[in-house]
């Protein structure tokens, strides 16, 4: 077997809020953003990160690409650490590894025209580059995410969503990189947008070889995409699983009640399926439960579910599952 | 009986950009107890339907036709008038239920506000119907979190709220535009669910504003679809989502990835890459309002569109309870079932 492309290890990414005290001496208030999550992406394989909001799944991802600090546990990638890097060994990593953001918009500078926000990252990375190469390099990455030449010179305001989404795209491909973090790059897009940079996604993955970190919350949307599949709650990986496997057969009871919360466009089964209802709201992951963090909104939790904490189980060779319920 | 009519619904903003027509030629009807989906992407004309039939149109708006509710033209009535049935005969429930809520007050001010108002009840009788209203949400420990602030809520907590105050007066109209689009599934799962019961509790009718075809699935009798401010097709949700007769209806059905059909590359397990279903789509970009066709406002994404296009569709009935807006015939529209985009 060969070493996995991104390889995180019990990765952990925490946030200080507040004093525990009064006192200034009283320790600081953690808040476990992720909490111990392993997983592998091999090279051309898109790695689906699900979970509802506050799992932390955004934190995970931005952890992977230094903007949130790594905590504990390690991240290899291209069998490098990722935890403690300098800001100029970040830079460097960079050339191999990039990331979408969610907000089309919002993510593209106001002030710099299309062409200038996709060369930035050529620029960046290889200095000594000329400009009529710079140039040719952008003009050929846009024209492979559906952006027409004549809109280098225009600025970010004057595209849909859709369009920006293609920019922001476009820059992260521009310095060919082996893998890209997706932070949920279509959940702003309306439905026939989201379908075409969806597409999109998967052609460019498919013709450069690229990994894809997929994060979130439309189950659909990451059943259509993704290989595998990471299911988050309060920070802890829940369940993982090829995508077939989970969607097919879903051990976990949050990934169940997860899966049967999501509705389906079809009536007749619409209205005939069972909705497993969670209880109540997410935990503060200040203050998690004892336990398995998921015991409090659980149908099946007892008291043991307070008092260990389950560890991911192989069901299958590619199959875990983090619960005690489940092949007791 | 209908308890909503509306007939030929315009709404025209006037902007520096020139007039913009944000919903053209709307007509529908809502009997009692009965739930109707709008759905389509932004720049529908959507949530300005909702803000036309409450009379909220912003200044620069202006709404002609008719909205008959129990009779009464709703579009002709003064503010005084209009107060009076908005939050006790017509409720709405916003998107985001955090700026929908005052932030100064308690929940429990905000609540009984409502009954004081419309219902003329004292403090006490008020603070106990609200209690009653916000078990009936099944907020828990109601009676204590009268005295909180929206800020201590929970996202899914404080669309409960926004629910029980829209319900306070037992509305015979509820409008919810996206009600769920900022909430979580398992939540968005409780809050339908919510809905579904009141409904058939109070048989309140409902206008269900969505741009999430598998919301609308569930619990919408009929659908009305979208598209640049004029309907594309309206009919039963059965029919409209097993038989779509609409080009634009179809291209949005078949541009979800849908957790009941199989993943992209399950056509080649064995891992062997190649055939990969890929989504349909619907090519180009959403309408801009100021620069319509000047025949079918879809035309410039339509894959079925002919040179009869370039005329205005009108919308007409073609099945018992069923209409569309479209030249071309049912049986000519590309049938995108059939190959799935395979390739």
């Amino acid at each position: 077997m060969t070493t996995p492309l991104l390889d995180v290890r019990d990765l952990k990414v925490q946030f200080n809020v507040g004093r525990t005290g009064l006192m200034p001496w009283s320790p600081p208030r953690l808040l476990r953003a992720v909490d111990g999550v392993s997983f592998t992406v091999n090279a051309g394989e898109t790695l689906g990160i699900v979970g509802e909001s506050g799992c932390g799944k955004s934190s995970l991802a931005r952890a992977l690409i230094g903007l949130n600090p790594i905590a504990g546990g390690d991240a290899l990638f291209l069998g490098r650490s990722l935890a403690g890097l300098s800001k100029s060994q970040w830079h460097d990593m960079r050339a191999d590894m990039q990331m979408i953001f969610q907000d089309p918009l919002s993510s593209l500078d106001p002030r710099m025209t299309i062409g200038n926000i996709i060369a930035e990252p050529l620029q960046a990375q290889r200095p000594g580059m000329a400009r009529a190469e710079v140039k040719a390099q952008v003009e050929q990455v846009m024209q492979r995410v559906g952006l027409l030449s004549n809109v280098i010179n225009r600025y970010p305001h004057e595209f849909s969503g859709g369009q920006c989404q293609r920019v922001g795209i476009a820059r992260a491909l521009v310095v060919k990189p082996k893998l890209i973090i997706c932070d949920e790059p279509v959940s702003a897009l309306d439905v026939s947008i989201q379908a075409q940079v969806i597409n999109l996604l998967m052609d460019l993955q498919r013709s450069d070889g690229l990994a894809l970190v997929f994060i979130a919350h439309d189950l659909a949307v990451v059943k259509h995409i993704a290989d595998k599949v990471v299911v988050m709650y309060l920070g802890r990986t829940m369940e993982t699983a090829p995508t077939n496997a989970l969607f097919d057969a879903p051990q976990h009871p949050y990934t169940r009640a997860l899966l049967s919360a999501v509705p389906v466009p079809d009536p007749d089964i619409e209205r005939n399926k069972v909705i497993q209802i969670l209880d109540g709201d997410i935990p503060s992951p200040i203050n998690p439960p004892s336990g398995c963090v998921f015991r409090t909104r659980c149908p099946l939790a007892d008291v043991a579910c307070g008092e260990t904490v389950p560890t991911l189980d192989a069901i299958a060779t590619t199959h875990q599952v983090a619960c005690l319920k489940v092949g007791a | 009986m209908n308890l909503l009519e509306v007939s030929n619904l315009n709404v025209r903003f006037q902007t520096p950009e020139g007039e913009v027509a944000a919903v053209s030629d709307l007509s529908f009807t809502l009997a009692s107890g009965a739930s109707i989906g709008i759905v389509g992407e932004s720049g529908s004309g959507k949530t300005q339907t909702a803000y036309a039939l409450m009379g909220l149109l912003a200044k620069n708006g202006r709404a002609s036709g008719e909205v008959r509710y129990d009779g009464v033209n709703l579009l002709t009535l003064s503010e005084a008038e209009l107060n009076r049935r908005r939050g006790a005969e017509i409720a709405m429930i916003y998107q985001d239920p955090m700026t929908s809520l005052n932030p100064y007050l308690t929940v429990g001010d905000q609540l009984t506000e409502v009954l004081q108002f419309h219902k003329a009840m004292d403090k006490r009788a008020a603070f106990a119907e609200s209690v009653r209203m916000l078990d009936a949400v099944r907020i828990a420990d109601a009676n204590k979190r009268m005295g909180l602030y929206p800020h201590e809520f929970s996202g899914g907590m404080r669309q409960r709220v926004v629910i029980a105050m829209a319900l306070l007066c037992r509305p015979k109209l509820l409008i919810a535009d996206e009600p769920t689009t900022a909430l979580d599934v398992t939540v968005q799962a409780q809050i339908l669910a919510l809905l579904q019961d009141l409904r058939r509790e109070f048989s309140t009718s409902i206008i269900l504003i969505t741009h999430d075809l598998g919301v609308v699935a569930g619990v919408c009798d009929s659908v009305l679809v979208m598209y640049a401010g004029r309907v594309m097709e309206y009919g039963d949700a059965q029919s409209v989502f097993h038989d779509a007769a609409h080009p634009y209806t179809r291209g949005l059905l078949h541009a979800l990835p849908r957790l009941d059909r199989a993943h992209a590359d399950a056509a080649t397990t064995g891992g062997t890459t190649g055939v990969t279903a890929r989504l349909n789509t619907i090519p180009g970009n959403p309408p801009n309002l100021l620069e319509l066709p000047s025949g079918c406002p879809f035309v410039p994404r339509c894959i079925d569109r002919n040179s009869a296009c370039l005329s205005p569709p009108k919308l007409e009935n073609f099945a018992p309870g069923r209409q569309r807006a479209c030249h071309r015939l049912i049986d000519e529209l590309t049938d995108l079932d059939a190959p799935l985009g395979v390739g």
